[in-house]
């Protein structure tokens, strides 16, 4: 039984990161119909910028601050520079400029900070005030976090009135247009958003994984199947979905596959819920018109 | 709403075949170039050394697979990010039936591709079922699980685990041929094989079936056409060219290892199709010396302003990616479209 509940706690915080990630996706796909799938090397990217900063000195909550700022404005500039003058390419031309982002922050951030392992500091403390075996402070840290960050973007979207416009933007760009919404700030500022949620995920995750050029592809493809099992036009959807992966991942890999198949997992998970279920579990189904 | 719109993409029609350009008939230019290119491919291997010879028959074994991926994405609209599974499916049953069975390795390509039109069709059946983007998604899932799968504990008794397995080349039955050149021609042959094959299936009524679906699929379905049956045979073709690749590429690399099969060989397939231009035949050919020549080139001058820096390797996959953005922007039909663009302007109604 300990270990059963171990192995959920443990797969909640796997679970809090691949949420976060599966969010960041679910926002740009509700904003432009396309997946990131440059999502997981640009929040890569994000973290190896906040282990440099640390590596010059700066604390750990200033770094992490600056990295969310400038992972957001490098958000809102690849949307400008890169995807808006394609907004109306088809949809290869997408994929093969988000195939393009991946490489080139992959190797950037090869070149930049070579490909040997680092070590990324937790800011959490090293043993918790209270006695447990169940979950470790980082683990529990990140849960927190999390959390936090996604109370944060539900009073954004909820209360203010620029999440308004944002959903309004997203959910029907031409009537937000002509209420006076200007659909591009949107645009970016859902970017920007995106690349910084990513950011809180890459830095949560790298104590775990280590810092590394590749280590956000398996990530990547957890918090895709996140937002596929929650739905990918829900934002709330792909949160559960993300935890729900999580805690799916460790519980499958603990009782049933072991931990060499993984990925394997996720691929499965993805291809059966778009099989029977395209809309996730709390999607709504989309009706094309003819 | 998420419906492929590669019609922008589709060809225009060859402008009419008394076009005159540099003062020579369309199709006598087109000849010329072909036997060109076929002059040079039969010289080439004896006027080389080896290594490059060795390349060479590399950047044939790409551009099958590139032909394959072209075929799926090209002629019938449909992504794939998955093509390196196909490629170490093909791979590996070389491997497995020469390392573990003794068969000798000719006779692998034809089960390889088999296996792999098998492993196609049956992937594109789910695959039917998503459009666009989802499959563009699936298919990413299964190039990223790839590797693992090979390297599962449970399969180690055939795929060798993490250490993969080595081969040899087939050693040359003709005296006058080094065994580099004899497997040079083997890929040519076979290469020449599926481009004429290719060439063949889309130019007759399968092929206008195929691009049909691309271009309106409720069209097309309209139309007659069975779209689920082209559209999962299609993606059994496109894998079945991709696995020969394979079986092929393992036998120029004599080796074959899970690390080999990352999600990054589908992008340099996917790269090497953009670059060449969608739904073209002989853009496949352009697709493998870009695959290959670009990142030795880069290689090379980066050697020149960076040293000897190994993570300054890395910049090929920058200009890898700028090239790809460069090309969505400026050529979104790659090679192929700007050499038609080239033709349709410059070409000069003839007599």
């Amino acid at each position: 039984m300990d270990q059963f509940l171990q192995q959920t706690l443990s797969g909640l915080a796997n679970g809090a990161i691949y949420a976060s990630l599966a969010l960041a996706v679910v926002m740009i796909y509700q904003a432009i119909d396309h997946f990131n799938f440059a999502q997981g090397e640009m929040a890569m990217f994000s973290t190896f910028i906040a282990w440099q900063l640390i590596a010059w000195g700066a604390p750990y909550w200033v770094a992490f601050l600056v990295c969310l700022a400038i992972s957001f404005i490098g958000g809102m500039a690849i949307e400008r520079i890169i995807f808006a003058p394609i907004h109306d390419a088809p949809a290869l031309s997408h994929v093969v400029v988000f195939i393009a982002l991946t490489l080139i922050f992959n190797a950037m951030a090869g070149f930049t900070w070579e490909f040997t392992i680092k070590e990324f500091p937790s800011p959490f403390p090293a043993e918790l005030p209270f006695k447990t075996t169940l979950i470790g402070p980082h683990e529990l840290g990140i849960v927190g976090i999390t959390l936090i960050m996604l109370g944060l973007i539900y009073v954004f979207f909820r209360f203010t009135p620029v999440g308004l416009a944002m959903r309004a933007a997203a959910a029907s760009p031409d009537s937000a247009l002509l209420v006076g919404i200007s659909v591009k700030k949107m645009l970016g500022l859902g970017w920007g958003l995106a690349a910084a949620i990513g950011a809180v995920a890459g830095m949560m995750i790298a104590p775990v994984v280590f810092l590394e050029p590749n280590m956000m592809l398996g990530i990547l493809l957890y918090g895709f199947a996140g937002a596929v099992v929650g739905g990918l036009t829900s934002p709330g959807g792909a949160v559960v979905g993300g935890f729900l992966m999580g805690v799916l991942e460790n519980l499958a890999g603990a009782y049933v596959i072991g931990s060499e198949l993984k990925l394997t997992f996720a691929l499965v998970v993805i291809v059966t819920v778009l099989l029977f279920r395209p809309a996730g579990l709390f999607g709504r189904v989309v009706v094309q018109r003819v | 709403m998420t419906s492929i719109d590669t019609k922008s993409m589709a060809i225009p029609a060859n402008p009419a075949t008394t076009s005159v350009l540099f003062g020579v008939k369309l199709p006598t230019l087109k000849l010329a170039v072909t036997i060109i290119g076929v002059a040079l491919a039969l010289i080439l291997p004896f006027s080389v050394e080896s290594f490059t010879v060795f390349q060479l028959t590399q950047v044939l074994v790409y551009a099958i697979a590139v032909l394959g991926l072209n075929l799926l994405t090209g002629f019938n609209g449909q992504f794939s990010l998955g093509h390196s599974a196909f490629y170490a499916l093909g791979a590996y049953t070389a491997a497995i039936m020469v390392d573990r069975y003794e068969i000798a390795f000719y006779w692998t390509i034809l089960p390889a591709g088999v296996i792999c039109f098998i492993g196609g069709f049956l992937f594109g059946l789910p695959a039917l079922r998503l459009e666009g983007l989802f499959l563009a998604l699936a298919t990413f899932a299964l190039a990223v699980a790839t590797p693992q799968l090979l390297r599962y504990e449970h399969f180690e008794g055939f795929t060798g685990g993490v250490q993969g397995i080595d081969l040899f080349k087939p050693e040359s039955p003709v005296g006058a041929l080094g065994d580099d050149q004899w497997l040079y021609f083997v890929v040519l042959v076979c290469g020449v094989v599926l481009l004429v094959g290719a060439r063949n299936l889309t130019q007759g009524r399968t092929g206008r079936a195929m691009m049909a679906i691309r271009d309106n699929p409720l069209a097309a379905r309209t139309m007659g056409i069975n779209t689920s049956l082209y559209k999962s045979v299609t993606f059994g073709v496109s894998g079945a060219y991709t696995g020969i690749a394979g079986a092929l590429g393992a036998a120029v690399a004599e080796f074959v290892a899970p690390d080999s099969f990352t999600f990054f060989l589908s992008v340099w397939l996917l790269v090497g199709m953009v670059i060449g231009g969608l739904g073209s035949i002989p853009a496949a050919i352009v697709g493998g010396l870009f695959i290959l020549y670009v990142p030795n080139i880069s290689e090379a001058l980066i050697a020149q302003f960076f040293g000897d820096d190994p993570s300054a390797k890395a910049l090929i996959g920058v200009a890898f990616g700028c090239f790809l953005i460069f090309a969505v922007y400026v050529m979104p039909n790659g090679l192929a479209g700007f050499v038609r663009w080239f033709v349709v302007r410059y070409a000069r109604p003839g007599v």
